[in-house]
């Protein structure tokens, strides 16, 4: 797989309400070279998106000001090209919760708690980050 | 710990399963033994290795072999290996078996199941393209333990999350409890067994792909050597052999050749050259034809 390159480092806004997550994920993008924006609500992070769209979103499920299903299908509605791409990131883990987040437009669905590895493997899938040939 | 109990312990790892541990290892062996001197009540390494030779207790020495393995895997781990199967090994070989529609596959050192399992899951998606096949993964390894483990189909969450895209996911696991089944329509894709690879192969039968990723890397160059001449003589003169992404045939052993563009894919020595698409390189127009009809 071909990985674009933009030229200029990838955006990531990580939406959580609690600091700790906020911090920890940030440092995991910052260690892949993303430049990265932080929020603790669904409703800050939309007015975000509106000056500068993101290439990926990390969005947390349940945030008090407003929660990031609310968050991801206001974001969807709105006219952005392209719609950055969004793992909500969650401790909701039934196929249930993953099917609603699916149908409301997310594009990878992570259950807390997760590493690094599968942070780089799902961005992996989603086309943003290149797969490591080994040396042999 | 004396140099002849650590001489008696890592010679037996390597005649049983092929291990090499250096002196400087002792450590793995206190860290990995440690649960079954408990069970047992020896004190320590030195105890562990005098019973051992003074009763050659199979039960105990199979215990040892099997704890000193390293099982640690993935879905679809490394990722690459999996597009090559997907967009190169795969057309190739639906080409070359048009007609006899069937498909042999071996994951040779499968450990918990997720590599196989994974390619289970790849060939449901494709199965369009794979009406009509009759396809076998046979996965096999040398631990009854982790052969245990994915024959019960059930991985943790943290495990699904490792390599796999949630679409597959939802697709083909059930939630049990706070863990995850694969459902039957991926699970019964795959039959396990135990097997040696420092063995006797013969009875496996001849295979067109065999995934032997991440298990050479544990051996010495004559073992590594040995078992891939013993593995080649499992596989169809036109058959591809997958290696992990540290492992490499080179100066190892000359019963395989490369394939070019596709590093870590291996052809039998003696195979008929055969043109095979490789992203980014140039594919022959009929496999190119064939690359296109997957999605
Ligand atoms: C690190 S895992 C590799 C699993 C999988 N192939 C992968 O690449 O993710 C190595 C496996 O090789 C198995 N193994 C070690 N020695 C073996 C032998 N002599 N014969 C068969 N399997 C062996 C171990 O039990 C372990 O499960
Ligand atoms: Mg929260």
């Amino acid at each position: 797989m071909t990985i674009p390159d933009i030229g200029y480092p990838r955006l990531c806004l990580v939406v959580d309400d609690s600091t700790t997550v906020r911090r920890i994920a940030g440092g995991m993008f910052r260690d892949l070279g993303y430049i990265v924006a932080e929020s603790a609500s669904g409703r800050q992070a939309l007015e975000m998106c509106r000056e500068v769209t993101p290439d990926v979103i990390l969005l947390d499920w349940n945030m008090p000001v407003m929660d990031g299903i609310t968050c991801l299908v206001t974001l969807r509605a709105m006219d952005l090209a392209p719609q950055p791409k969004v793992i909500l990131c969650t401790t909701e883990n039934t196929l249930e919760k993953i099917g609603i987040a699916m149908t409301a437009g997310a594009d990878e669905y992570i259950m807390k708690p997760f590493d690094r590895e599968i942070l780089r493997d799902k961005l992996i899938q989603l086309g943003l980050e290149a797969v490591e040939e080994e040396a042999a | 710990m004396t140099d002849a109990d650590f001489a008696f312990l890592a010679g037996l790892l390597r005649e049983r399963s092929g291990l090499v541990i250096g002196p400087d290892k002792t450590y793995l062996l206190e860290a990995r033994l440690s649960a079954i001197m408990r069970v047992h009540g020896f004190k320590g390494l030195e105890e562990l290795a005098a019973a051992l030779r003074m009763i050659r207790s199979e039960s105990l020495i199979v215990q040892v072999v099997d704890a000193m393995t390293t099982n640690e895997t993935s879905f679809f781990r490394d990722h690459a290996p999996f597009e090559k199967f997907r967009l190169s090994v795969l057309p190739a070989l639906l080409k070359a078996r048009a007609g006899q529609n069937r498909l042999r596959i071996w994951s040779a050192a499968c450990s918990t199941g997720q590599e196989p399992y994974s390619l289970a899951m790849l060939l449901r998606e494709q199965a369009a393209l794979l009406a009509g096949w009759r396809i076998e993964i046979v996965a096999t390894d040398l631990s009854e333990r982790v052969l245990e483990r994915a024959r019960s189909r059930t991985y943790s969450t943290f495990e699904v999350q490792r390599g796999m895209p949630v679409h597959l996911l939802i697709k083909y696991f059930e939630q049990v409890g706070g863990d995850w089944r694969l459902k039957s329509e991926v699970g019964d894709m795959v039959e396990f067994r135990p097997c040696n690879l420092l063995g006797d192969l013969r009875g496996m039968g001849s295979f067109d792909l065999v995934f032997c990723r991440n298990v050479l890397i544990y051996f010495d160059q004559p073992t590594k050597r040995t078992v891939l001449s013993a593995i080649g003589r499992q596989m169809a003169g036109d058959g591809y052999l997958m290696l992990g992404g540290s492992e490499s045939m080179y100066g190892v052993s000359d019963a395989f050749a490369d394939v070019a563009g596709l590093r870590g894919v291996y052809r039998r020595a003696d195979a008929r050259p055969v043109s095979i698409f490789t992203p980014g390189g140039t594919a022959a127009p009929e496999l190119a034809a064939a690359r296109a009809t997957i999605p």
